[in-house]
């Protein structure tokens, strides 16, 4: 896989007024990598230039019914400390039991990611204290993760503008399998910590991207695509909001030609538009700060997303020491495949690589080449249509009942469907109009039998989800097309005898 | 005496016959626990629980449906394991009045099959301990301390000293298991074994003491000192009675990952009168320094004894256990200090009131909760596993620990059925010499001929031999290959035949042979 991306931070800025501590200029995007690739001089200014380098570690929490070494259910907003079992409360005596779904899902997602899957993996233990660590230590994957050495390809585009997509590849150093840790709540004011271990032991996968994107919008673009992945897969729901999707970036700049600079971890990130954003404050926070002759800590920042900038993290103590050790109650976790299964093997007992990966769904990139393929469409609006969940299937489903061309039709999805759906903060699925009722309407229009201005006039009516059909609203506004000459001749002529009259 | 070999299964007669209920049979022991208070073996004594399981019991004796052979036999279990509803402490300030929600696999199974659970068992805190004299409930004294056999050897050096004081001690850290079958107030008990804790006390103790194959056991509800040798232990009077419990709890637990898959079938044990077949390793090295004239008299005596009786007996070795010591300290006190790291106060044991942070909380909760022996172990684990000494350290202790599996596995492989050793370097000494040396010390000397089979995973028994010159018992170790159990009991039990190791004379178990006893008369305590 490519090295790096390439390209070099040349643009000037300007000092940003406010209470951040770094030049954001206000409302506009300050960072523009050269997603062609290839070194860019430095700008007119006479800047040396600068390469950000930004690689990322991605916990995904996995979709499962019970937790990774536990039979806790899995559940988000339940009541605290509902879902504890007395492993999760690492009781005394208490010992890890591996869930199956949980290795199937890194497996799965591992397949996906191009990485191979190692047959035999280990785990570690990794110490802190921490209230929401109940044992003292995290089960992890440190030094034989389940998948190694994969790829992701993503696409974005240039300068915005949806017709100039380029398609980069970011490697995937590891996917590991590891315990989520509980939630902590610290009251201030009554100086007490509220401990909540229903996350506890919940089942993640940890992948960790090689630091081969250099700025917001591709770092975001590779966790948009990863999460399609996810999603598609099931192996994670991938909901940023909710937490099952975490992203801490790893953000560093240097000259071309010298070593890496020193990085920083950027974390507390939870959408992925605030990723771009604290990626790109960071890039400029840093070249900032060194071109001030000042030095870049190694530490760990937080994104404040209301102030839009990074701050420092108030470090635990200082350097930890993880004091890592294997897990002394878990064998090596072996895999199978088709060639190494043994024959008299219970099923229940293992996994095989070869089974999963012929069960794998059509990934997010297959998915698009396909639409592509089958209707015509634009490269870039399969993008969109995979990208709003449930579009694709919203698309498909008109199609089938509409003799419009699909050509034809993605333009109502895209530009009527999708910017009414974004204008009222309404999901795919909470759309007042059906395919259905699209594919009624649209039927209306390619049968000649409304305009398309009264179309539009008849969408704006199923907006109001009244129940009525497109054909019910074109009658009552009496919208249609007059096909009948002699009609037509008659409405002209009263319409020009009623000039003379005047 | 019928105390001795197959005394569970007379008793299981009795009980089965009637001759004697469940209830008297819980009801003796709980006041046989009660004159003999004075060795500390019990922690906690779960009178009402037990009688109630005892009346359950004898329901299904008078309906004709007892459990199986353990059903109504009163045994006790060692402090470190979870038990629902009686408090599991591990002898610490940490989990002082800490009541587990949920019963250990094995005593579990003890009591689906009808066993009556006494009481819990003294130990050393955490099991960290070669004595059973570093726990918060006070050191546990050996009932042969108190034997006419001791009694008659021990002359006071002065009378102006306590004549209490040459108690000795009954080695650890399951002592408290140990003297509890030693002095007949159970019939089993559960101890554990990590580098000898269940054979060291039971050789000191004069019962037997099986340390089965690691992986054989559930260890789910064992409270951990070293996951990754740990293994419950089986402490008993004659070798018949250990795989009697160990048929009982042997078998996979979907609980611990590390038990094996396969099957396990309980056995009886052949009554061997041939030898002949058996190839019987003597490590040269279990020649330790350290070791008693008496011991090594014994063992060689033992040795013959087998070449008597046909068998064929070689010398053997195993180079890197010498090296077993300092690599045991390596791999055992990381595994404490992470094993321990779940102790901090927030969600059960002990909890200082120091609230002026959560790190301080946790600093004085832990000084507050352990013992310096286990605050010791727990500050040289996390040195060992910081990152500039791990590999210096725990990852060349891990390559010492494969090597020394690697000699067990090379004579087993040569032929050898089983090896046989002493088990402690000398009889139990005073507790007032004992102490004169630090936790630390004393461990390192007393795991000597037992820890190398933790590095290994292997089965070893120790069989109660002989007494010493001091009226004290003295036992043998042997080390069976992976998982062959069934070969090591029957070789022990011929051993034990051969031996006849006396029945320990004390006074208040002679007062209790009475009444419904009376079928075991034959038993000869005077």
């Amino acid at each position: 896989a490519a090295r790096g991306c390439g390209g070099v931070w040349r643009r000037a800025w300007q000092r940003g007024g406010g209470g951040c501590p770094a030049p954001t200029p206000r409302g506009q995007r300050a960072v523009s990598c050269n997603a062609r690739g290839g070194a860019v001089p430095a700008g007119k200014s006479g800047l040396a230039p600068w390469v950000p380098v930004v690689g990322l570690e991605i916990h995904a929490q996995i979709s499962s019914n019970s937790k990774l070494f536990s039979g806790s259910q899995v559940q988000f907003a339940a009541p605290p400390n509902s879902l504890v079992s007395f492993f999760d409360a690492s009781l005394p005596g208490t010992l890890p039991v591996l869930n199956r779904r949980c290795v199937e899902a890194a497996v799965m997602t591992g397949l996906a990611l191009n990485c191979s899957i190692n047959k035999k993996s280990l785990f570690d233990r990794k110490h802190y204290f921490y209230a929401d660590l109940p044992a003292g230590y995290q089960i992890t994957q440190q030094r034989v993760p389940v998948a190694v050495n994969g790829r992701l390809s993503y696409s974005l585009c240039i300068d915005n503008k949806m017709s100039q997509m380029v398609t980069k590849t970011v490697r995937i150093k590891q996917i590991q399998l590891e315990q989520d840790s509980g939630k902590s709540l610290h009251d201030d004011t009554r100086s007490q910590t509220l401990v909540d271990l229903n996350r506890a032991g919940v089942g993640l996968m940890e992948v960790v991207m090689e630091p081969d994107m250099c700025c917001g919008e591709e770092a975001a673009a590779a966790v948009r695509e990863l999460q399609l992945i996810l999603q598609t897969l099931g192996s994670s729901q991938a909901v940023m909001a909710e937490g099952q999707l975490r992203v801490d970036a790893n953000v560093s700049v240097h000259h071309p030609g010298e070593p890496y600079g020193v990085r920083t971890e950027v974390k507390n990130i939870n959408s992925i538009r605030f990723l771009a954003k604290a990626v790109d404050y960071e890039i400029q926070r840093q070249i900032e700060e060194l071109k001030n002759g000042g030095t870049i800590l190694n530490e760990t920042r937080a994104f404040d997303s209301k102030l839009g900038c990074t701050v420092p993290m108030r470090d635990k103590e200082g350097k930890q020491d993880y004091r890592f050790m294997p897990e002394p109650n878990l064998p090596p976790l072996i895999l199978y495949d088709a060639k190494s299964l043994p024959a008299n093997m219970n099923h229940q007992q293992v996994v095989n690589i070869d089974w999963i990966h012929e069960r794998l769904p059509d990934l997010p990139s297959v998915k698009r080449a396909k639409l592509v393929e089958q209707y015509g469409i634009l490269p870039e609006h399969s993008f969109i249509l995979l990208n709003e969940d449930g579009l694709t299937e919203f698309f498909e489903n008109v199609v089938k009942q509409t003799q419009m061309k699909p050509k034809k039709v993605i333009g109502w999805i895209l530009k009527d469907l999708l910017s009414y759906l974004k204008q009222h903060s309404l999901t795919v699925k909470e759309s007042p109009v059906s395919p259905f009722l699209l594919a009624d309407l649209l039927n209306l229009l390619e049968k000649k039998e409304i305009s398309s201005t009264a179309a539009k006039q008849v969408l704006a009516e199923l907006w109001k989800g009244e129940g009525k059909t497109p054909l019910e609203i074109v009658k009552e506004k009496e919208l249609e097309l007059i096909q009948d000459q002699k009609e037509l001749e008659q409405i002209c002529q009263a319409v020009i005898d009623g000039q003379e009259n005047e | 005496g019928a105390w001795k070999g197959g005394l569970r299964f007379q008793v299981s007669a009795a009980l089965k016959e009637g001759r004697v209920t469940p209830t008297e049979l819980c009801q003796r022991c709980l006041s046989l626990i009660k004159s003999t208070k004075f060795l500390n073996a019990y922690i906690t004594v779960a009178e009402e629980t037990a009688l109630k399981q005892a009346e359950e019991s004898e329901k299904r004796y008078r309906r004709g449906q007892p459990l199986g052979v353990l059903d109504g036999i009163p045994i006790a279990v060692k402090d470190n394991f979870n038990t629902a509803g009686i408090e599991t402490t591990c002898a610490s300030n940490m989990l002082k009045g800490y009541v587990s929600p949920y019963n250990a696999t094995v005593v579990q199974k003890l009591l689906d099959q009808g066993a009556v659970l006494l009481g819990k068992t003294n130990l050393d805190e955490f099991a960290m301990g070669s004595g059973s004299t570093d726990g918060i409930f006070g050191p546990v004294r050996n009932p042969w301390s108190y034997s006419r056999q001791y009694k008659e050897k021990s002359v006071p050096k002065s009378h102006s000293e306590d004549k209490d004081a040459n108690w000795v001690i009954t080695g650890g850290s399951s002592g408290g298991s140990a003297a509890a079958v030693s002095s007949f107030t159970c019939f089993a008990a559960l101890g554990s074994d990590t580098g000898g804790s269940t054979r060291n006390p039971a050789a000191h103790c004069g019962v037997v003491g099986l340390k089965p194959t690691y992986g054989l056991i559930s260890r789910h509800g064992l409270i951990p000192l070293v996951n990754s040798m740990d293994v419950p232990g089986i402490l008993t009077r004659c070798v018949d009675d250990a795989a009697v419990v160990l048929g009982s709890l042997a078998g996979h637990d979907p609980k611990d990952s590390t038990t094996i898959q396969d099957n396990f079938k309980p056995f009886e044990l052949p009554n061997l009168t041939d030898v002949s077949k058996f190839l019987i390793g003597i490590p040269k090295e279990y020649h330790a320094p350290g070791l008693s004239s008496e011991i090594l008299a014994l063992w060689s005596k033992a040795a013959d004894l087998f070449k008597n009786a046909g068998a064929k007996v070689i010398e053997v070795s195993l180079p890197h256990t010498r090296y077993s010591i300092v690599c045991y300290h390596v791999l055992c006190t990381a595994e404490v200090a992470s094993n321990m790291a779940r102790f901090d106060g927030l969600e059960y044991g002990h909890r200082s009131d120091m609230n002026k942070s959560t790190e301080s909380m946790y600093a004085a909760t832990r000084r507050e909760g352990f013992n310096d022996v286990v605050r010791g172990r727990i500050l040289s684990g996390n040195y060992f596993l910081l990152k500039q000494n791990y590999e210096n350290y725990f990852i060349k202790a891990q390559k010492v620990r494969r090597l020394i599996a690697n000699d067990f596995v090379k004579v087993f492989r040569s032929g050898v059925d089983i090896l046989l050793t002493p088990t402690t370097l000398s009889d139990a000494v005073p507790y007032m010499e004992f102490i004169k040396e630090d936790n630390r010390t004393r461990s390192t000397q007393d795991d000597i001929l037992t820890q190398a089979a933790n590095m290994a995973g292997l089965p070893a028994i120790n069989v109660p031999t002989a007494l010493s010159e001091r009226g004290l018992p003295v036992g043998l170790q042997f080390i069976g290959r992976s998982f062959q159990e069934k070969q090591l009991l029957t070789v022990a039990k011929w051993f034990e035949k051969q031996v006849k190791f006396p029945t320990i004379q004390l006074e208040e178990v002679k007062r209790h042979n009475h009444g419904v006893f009376q079928h075991q008369k034959s038993a000869s305590f005077s």
